[in-house]
């Protein structure tokens, strides 16, 4: 098993007191890809910040048991983090516009992440890096090598930042939003692509998203959270069987193209829904 | 018929050589809602930006109310015309109470009677009048758009232009300010032009339909042309197809 997380809680201290943004969420993901879906402050990236150990240091992380791939993440140094970080586990976040160096080409910032975990020469390099942007379909990528982040729409930035994710051939590819800053053409196309990639390379996903729906059909499992713990946990294909209100809510509340609804269904949080 | 309210016609914008639109036309009728789809890139939100007066390197024609506006619009225009952004998050001063960013417009106008506004200004939005006081860091994101409709509705506009009021909200949150929109557009017979990638969006709210790339508008159609197929453009057919295919529940 790639992960293994066990009743994770995570708090913040603030002068007013104590907060717990995560209570008690137990997930595990093997060579498979798993959804995380909830609204914002759900605590979905908290979750996967803290399985990289990537939180604030004001954060109190407990759990029972944290591990990736056989390796204690509570008690791990920071060297043994270092040696999960990027190479082992690659982490793709919302807007490539603020993920990518924006003085440094294209080509240079893929190398960069290429050489730290793989080391090699120079011309090695440039070869692996050509390969890594053909490989998220870049059509140009020798062209491309040579831009600069502005220089690229938002859609091939997030590739970019898949290719430099994929440049260590992590086990494990964290995607926080990855697409909610762009299209929902390109975003499909995004999705296809982790997809495939992961699934061709044999590795684990985990993608998190407010977006119900779409996670449904890039992902085998989806866990949906609600106010720091995991309310209810599906296959990606029966989504439709969704027992728990939060996640028909969910469901309810979006407009749709076909079935057009005069008036849109708005969630009545229950209080019970924040109790196990 | 109800009469034209916004009538744009062969509007053009040009970034230095580079045309971004490229002769769109479009009418809107009082009180009614028109939507704009189309890439990111496509024009749409130049369109916006250019009727909105925050653009002035335009050709063509744009009338509102039977009115044909100049690059440099006049205080009356702003006060007809009010946009709503896509960010909640950038779209509020951040160092300004929500008090003083609704009085502002008022101020502006010279609209007396600000008190009585704002109360009922956060009111018509479902605002507590707890808000009144609070910097937008201390509201969520459904909330701080809230504050941005109220604040483009306090001056009384006939015209609303929404620029992806809802893509940065959540589902849920973004099923409630559509309810809003849609009540605020009954109570006070608003006409809103509204620009978004989401074809769900846009059909739940706007009858009518444009769909941009590359500059130009290469279709319009009624939203249930759109949500049964019935489309011209290849371009249309594959937005459709594409929403229609992440709409399914698996």
């Amino acid at each position: 098993m790639l992960v293994d997380i066990q009743n994770l809680r995570i708090a913040f201290e603030s002068r007013s007191g104590i907060f717990e943004a995560v209570r008690g969420v137990s997930l595990h993901i093997g060579t498979e890809k798993l959804g995380i879906v909830g609204e914002s402050g759900s605590g979905k990236s908290l979750t996967a910040r803290a399985l990289m150990r990537l939180l604030p240091t004001n954060a109190r992380v407990t759990a029972d048991r944290m591990a990736f791939d056989g390796i204690d993440i509570l008690n791990a140094d920071e060297k043994a983090m270092l040696r999960i970080r990027g190479k082992r586990a690659g982490f793709i976040l919302q807007d490539p516009k603020y993920s990518l160096n924006p003085v440094m080409t294209i080509g240079r910032q893929v190398t960069e992440a290429w050489k730290t975990h793989k080391g090699g020469g120079r011309k090695e390099a440039r070869e692996a890096v050509i390969d890594l942007l053909a490989q998220v379909r870049i059509r140009d990528p020798h062209r491309v090598y040579d831009l600069y982040p502005h220089e690229v729409s938002g859609g091939m930035g997030q590739r970019i930042m898949i290719a430099m994710m994929l440049a260590p051939d992590p086990q494990l590819l964290i995607a926080d939003e990855p697409t909610s800053a762009l299209d929902a053409t390109v975003q499909a196309e995004i999705l296809r692509l982790m997809e495939d990639l992961v699934s061709r390379r044999g590795m684990g996903l985990l993608l998190i998203s407010h977006d119900l729906p779409l996670v449904s059909h890039f992902c085998d499992r989806v866990a949906v959270m609600y106010a720091g713990r995991i309310v209810e946990e599906l296959s990606a294909g029966s989504l439709a069987q969704a027992q728990h209100p939060y996640t028909r809510g969910l469901l309810n509340c979006l407009p749709s193209l076909i079935h057009p609804k005069s008036r849109l269904p708005v969630l009545n949080r229950d209080e019970a829904w924040l109790q196990s | 018929m109800a009469p034209v309210m916004i009538d744009v016609d062969q509007l053009r914008v040009r970034f230095g050589d580079n045309e971004v639109v490229k002769g769109v036309s479009f009418q809107v009728p009082s009180g009614g809602s028109f939507g704009i789809v189309g890439e990111s890139g496509s024009g749409k939100s130049t369109v916006l930006r250019a009727m909105s007066g925050l653009n002035s390197a335009w050709t063509g024609r744009i009338a509102i109310n039977g009115q044909s506006l100049g690059a440099r619009r006049d205080r009356a225009f702003f006060r007809t015309v009010q946009m709503v952004f896509q960010d909640p998050y950038g779209s509020l001063h951040p160092r300004q109470t929500i008090d003083r960013i609704l009085s502002e417009p008022l101020l502006v106008h010279g609209i007396s009677d600000i008190e009585r506004r704002i109360e009922k200004a956060l009111a018509e939005v479902a605002l507590p009048s707890t808000a009144r006081f609070r910097y937008p860091h201390q509201l969520s994101g459904g909330q701080r758009q809230r504050v941005a409709i109220a604040r483009a509705l306090i001056s009384e506009p006939e015209t609303l232009l929404l620029d992806e009021p809802t893509s940065a909200l959540d589902v849920s949150v973004q099923a409630e300010i559509l309810n809003l929109l849609a009540d605020l557009r009954e109570r006070r017979h608003l006409t809103y032009i509204l620009v978004s990638h989401n074809l769900a969006v846009v059909t739940h709210l706007c009858p009518q339909v444009g769909v941009m790339i590359g500059g130009e508008m290469v279709e319009q159609l009624s939203a249930d042309d759109l949500r049964s197929g019935q489309t011209m453009h290849p371009h249309t057919a594959e937005l459709r197809a594409l929403s229609v295919d992440l709409e399914e529940v698996p």
